[in-house]
């Protein structure tokens, strides 16, 4: 099994191994766009919560980059293996289990997220934002990527056309990214929109770095939330694997 | 090696096979034969377990299609019709991937990369992306990456449908290669030639039924040896077979238009059994 994963993993290794320069570069443009329009340019006008506005967003801006970046990451590529270049059937009659195939392309969405994370860190403190990294504000990052790459998995198998792929990105992460108590407290949503949003990881995620970022609270109840999307996440995925047969 | 027993495939709102039994041997190089949308991908894909079948058993090497996945995945190669491979890894990568998904240890695996890529005469690209590569170069390398884990059936989904009259032919002498070293060869076509060149029988399927299966000889003389062909007054091709080549000299003879005398090939029996040619859909 841990084999099968490393066997997965490796092969998303390789390409992004030739792409670093590449991925690092481009992965830097979105952070410095929300930095500099949210953040320095506006930034100090309003008011989030103790400290300034460049501090509030900073770690909303890492949730959603996470979140996107682990998605994309897996899910775009798998969905044109699977509809397009066909790549995907060479695993489908390979022995190995679902289990390591979502696994293994987790695995790869995780490291994805992670290195955008650490270059949107770098980032931030480039444009003097405060934030407090530690081993749970990564730990809350690594429970993001993990969430949103294994949704990505089930994506990928589930949507028939590249158009329903992007999609996805449209209908469900652009509005997380804004949403989800990123460039503002979800407090200021009315009611019925705030339940709903109080459901989803993201809002979750922001709210956990945030906190840890500047007073170093870490919310048992997140925690808890972004752990059960994570089982969620990882058995419909697998599912979805199984399912994969017509 | 291969026992099918009343299978059937039914999507939404066809039958992709219907009722389908067939046992194929141990080395033996079968192909099968029929027009596009006769279900022949769709076996091949219920054998490769890519495709699940709506009824009926399936015994491989004595192990249920259903029961024993992962055996049967080990011991099965397939090459599928479109050009799979991943074309953001290099040749060498693309067939280092399919060793480790099947397991192959490390140090086998360097070996037998060597070797399969030589067999393929295919060992001075192994650095380059297959981006870069012919559809020929393509179709070898996925042959070659098909037998890294040394399996015994391997399946050909249309292996030279798209290439040229001389790559063909070199595909034809590795299948024949593979075929007498003891691998069973499972071939789907819809070039007459091929399969008369390759397989030691074959079976014609049309509209997901199996109309015919026995050597290319063998169905070739329930129609006679000869066939004597003509275009009538109506523009209508036409066809009368006969056991001696006398018999249709003397027809042809008797014609008003131009004829032609032949052997009788494959084509002609699956005309005859279907009333439609091969190639047609």
């Amino acid at each position: 099994m841990i084999y099968d994963i490393c066997t997965i993993f490796w092969r998303d290794w390789l390409v992004l191994r030739r792409r670093m320069f590449r991925f690092i570069l481009s992965r830097m443009i979105t952070p410095i766009l929300y930095l500099v329009a949210f953040g320095w340019g506006r930034g100090r006008m309003f008011a989030g919560g103790d400290g300034n506005y460049l501090d509030f967003i900073v770690p909303g801006i890492i949730a959603l980059n996470s979140m996107n970046i682990s998605f994309n990451a897996v899910g775009s590529p798998l969905n044109i293996s699977r509809l397009f270049y066909k790549t995907f059937d060479e695993y489908l009659i390979a022995p190995i289990s679902p289990v390591a195939f979502v696994l293994g392309k987790v695995l790869a969405g995780l490291v994805k997220g992670l290195l955008s994370s650490i270059v949107m860190i770098g980032v931030a403190l480039i444009f003097k934002a405060n934030i407090v990294v530690n081993f749970w504000f990564v730990l809350v990052i690594i429970m993001n990527c993990i969430i949103f790459a294994a949704i990505a998995v089930v994506a990928a198998l589930k949507m028939n056309s590249h158009e329903d792929m992007n999609n996805c990105n449209t209908y469900i992460l652009l509005p997380m990214s804004f949403l989800c108590g990123t460039f503002f407290a979800a407090e200021e949503l009315p009611t019925a929109l705030r339940w709903f949003i109080e459901l989803l990881p993201l809002t979750h995620t922001s709210l956990l770095l945030r906190s840890i970022a500047s007073t170093g609270y870490v919310s048992i109840y997140s925690v808890s939330i972004l752990l059960l999307y994570i089982i969620g996440a990882l058995l419909l995925a697998v599912k979805t694997v199984i399912d994969c047969k017509e | 090696m291969i026992q099918i027993e009343n299978l059937a495939k039914k999507f939404d709102n066809h039958t992709a096979i219907d009722d389908l039994s067939l046992h194929i041997r141990r080395g033996e190089a079968f192909g099968l034969l029929g027009p596009n949308g006769a279900g022949k991908t769709t076996l091949i894909r219920i054998l490769s377990m890519l495709t699940k079948p709506t009824s009926g058993n399936v015994m491989i090497n004595g192990w249920n299609l259903s029961a024993a996945e992962e055996k049967i995945k080990s011991i099965i190669g397939v090459v599928p019709q479109s050009y799979n491979l991943d074309v953001d890894l290099t040749a060498w990568e693309n067939i280092e991937l399919h060793g480790r998904l099947h397991h192959v240890p490390q140090n086998v695996r360097r070996k037998k990369i060597r070797e399969m890529l030589s067999f393929v005469d295919l060992q001075e690209r192994a650095s380059d992306k297959v981006a870069s590569f012919s559809g020929g170069m393509k179709r070898r390398l996925m042959i070659a990456r098909a037998l890294l884990h040394e399996p015994e059936i391997l399946y050909l989904d249309e292996p030279t449908v798209g290439l040229d009259p001389q790559v063909r032919r070199k595909l034809w002498d590795l299948i024949r290669l593979m075929n007498n070293n003891g691998l069973t060869v499972i071939l789907t076509t819809h070039y007459i030639e091929e399969a008369e060149n390759l397989c030691q029988r074959v079976a014609f399927m049309d509209k997901g039924i199996l109309i015919a299966c026995d050597s290319p000889n063998a169905l070739c003389a329930t129609m006679g040896k000869f066939v004597v062909e003509w275009t009538a007054d109506d523009f209508v091709t036409k066809q009368q077979y006969f056991s001696e080549r006398v018999q249709a000299a003397n027809f042809s003879t008797s014609l008003p238009n131009a004829a032609v005398i032949r052997r009788v090939n494959l084509e002609d029996v699956f005309v005859e059994l279907t009333g439609r040619k091969v190639g047609m859909p």
